[in-house]
């Protein structure tokens, strides 16, 4: 009898693993359209609502731990915050005078001006769902295909840019964060406007994130900030992250000056409390 | 081990589902000092203790093949990380039976421990092209710290769910049999003796 069971309880056991390991190599050996990442879409195309129902019933409790933290965390802030509302005061008056004289030069040269993100067709959604592990930085939001939503636009929190749109569904979309190891953006940083290419510093990081510039010996400095380029590093084609869009702070650079140099920046948003986003479902613009 | 009935299976099935879906939805969104609980490795554990080596790694299997279907990552790598979680604790609750109230808080961190280390080899294993960084270990260890925290109410919570499932719980039985004084030896001796 003992015997049996314990034949019974390996046999199992051996089977499980069996199916792990096979599931395992069959998803990795497949396409994107093959059978199982059908299965895997369409189960999640099916739980999308109960999750977003989920997601708005427990919504209070977010909010409720999120104050803690909220609170906690503002008093740390609250002296650096006063030293850079002290810094953005001079900009301000510097700014000033700088965009007078900006709209003279544009009413000169018969210039738009920047574009709006209303040209870019933003959607706002809310976030349904949070990877629950850190190896995968993603989310899912509730707005998909229906909504115009297509694979790589870009979207946006209330900060800045946060990932692209890696998988859509009718009624939700899967984003992933530009924290995530798979994540290139193409980039511009300081006043000099040195291009290079924003990834993460390292996997389930979200508060690093590193930029290889393209040039040799290109000079940037610590504050200055960093957004994206608008155009591929490959052959200038326009990009789908719009011209602009601000990633973040240059807080360090590795081997300054040299040939490898390496500038790791923070990012704006803050990547571990995403409540609602933009997605820009026209990313090239109002022409397209 | 305790015998699967139907019972049990839709119990653990339910238990499953919620547990993954609430995980998304809710407790993924709450950080805490830059990390967040992971409820699935408690779920099996306290599952593999309180019905054995069996159902807890078929448990972990199912937990695990749902969170990587509905979080759309690789399939297998959860399941199978999850499946050793689940099937630890059983076998451990089958050779050793440790009693206690302080068992699911050691076991629980033991189980999140592997799963954390469990789940980091498989994705470097699979060809994650980043270094590991210090950031990653801390959210290892702050998740580990708030799992331990979790581990008892979770376990209470997943007992007191399976308890009406459970007909032949052994240490149960075996503590009726000695309160109500029906199988000690002691309470027999005259009985014995005559």
């Amino acid at each position: 009898m003992y015997d049996k069971t314990v034949r019974r309880r390996r046999a199992v056991l051996g089977l499980l693993v069996a199916c792990s390991l096979v599931l395992l190599t069959a998803y990795f050996g497949e396409s994107g359209g093959g059978t199982l990442h059908s299965i895997q879409r369409g189960t999640s195309e099916i739980l999308n609502p109960v999750q977003e129902g989920a997601s708005r019933a427990l919504k209070p409790v977010r909010d409720l731990f999120g104050w803690f933290g909220d609170t906690i965390a503002a008093k740390g802030q609250v002296q650096e915050l006063r030293s850079e509302r002290d810094r953005l005061r001079s900009e301000v008056l510097r700014n000033e005078v700088r965009k007078d004289e900006y709209d003279r030069l544009s009413k000169l040269l018969e210039l738009d001006g920047a574009l709006g993100l209303d040209d870019y067709g933003p959607k706002t959604g809310r976030v349904i769902f949070q990877s629950a592990t850190v190896w995968y930085a993603t989310i899912r939001v509730d707005k998909g295909s229906d909504d115009g939503v297509e694979v790589g636009h870009p979207v946006l929190n209330e900060e800045a840019l946060i990932g692209r749109v890696s998988e859509v569904f009718s009624g939700a979309a899967q984003v992933t964060l530009i924290t995530d190891t798979t994540m290139k953006v193409p980039a511009r940083a300081g006043a000099r406007q040195e291009f290079g290419i924003v990834e993460p510093a390292s996997a389930g990081n979200p508060t690093n994130l590193v930029m290889s510039l393209m040039q040799p010996g290109a000079r940037v400095s610590v504050g200055e900030r960093v957004v994206t380029r608008g155009t591929e590093p490959d052959d200038r084609r326009q990009s789908l992250y719009p011209v602009g869009l601000p990633i973040g702070a240059i807080t360090r650079i590795e081997n300054e000056g040299t040939d490898t140099q390496r500038v790791h920046l923070r990012p704006f948003a803050d990547l571990r409390s995403l409540d609602f986003v933009q997605i820009l479902t026209r990313p090239r613009g109002p022409r397209t | 081990m305790t015998a699967l009935t139907v019972s049990l299976l839709a119990r653990l099935a339910v238990l499953g589902v919620l547990g993954v879906v609430v995980q998304t939805a809710a407790v993924s969104q709450l950080p805490i000092a830059g990390a967040n609980a992971d409820l699935s490795p408690l779920l099996v554990m306290a599952v593999g203790l309180l019905c054995g080596s069996l159902a807890g790694g078929a448990f972990g299997f199912g937990v695990g093949l749902f969170a990587d279907v509905v979080s759309l990552q690789t399939l297998g790598v959860s399941s199978l990380v999850l499946l050793a979680v689940g099937y630890g604790a059983g076998r451990l609750r089958e050779a050793r039976d440790p009693e206690g109230t302080l068992v699911p808080l050691a076991v629980g961190a033991a189980a999140t421990l592997a799963f954390g280390i469990g789940f980091a080899i498989m994705q470097f294993l699979l060809g994650v092209d980043a270094p590991l960084s210090w950031t990653l270990i801390r959210q290892l260890l702050v998740t580990l710290l708030i799992n331990t925290l979790l581990a008892v109410p979770i376990y209470a919570l997943v007992r007191r769910w399976l308890h009406a499932a459970m007909p032949d719980d052994p240490r149960r039985r075996r503590r009726r049999a000695y309160t109500t004084g029906g199988l000690s030896p002691l309470s027999r001796g005259p009985e014995l003796r005559r």
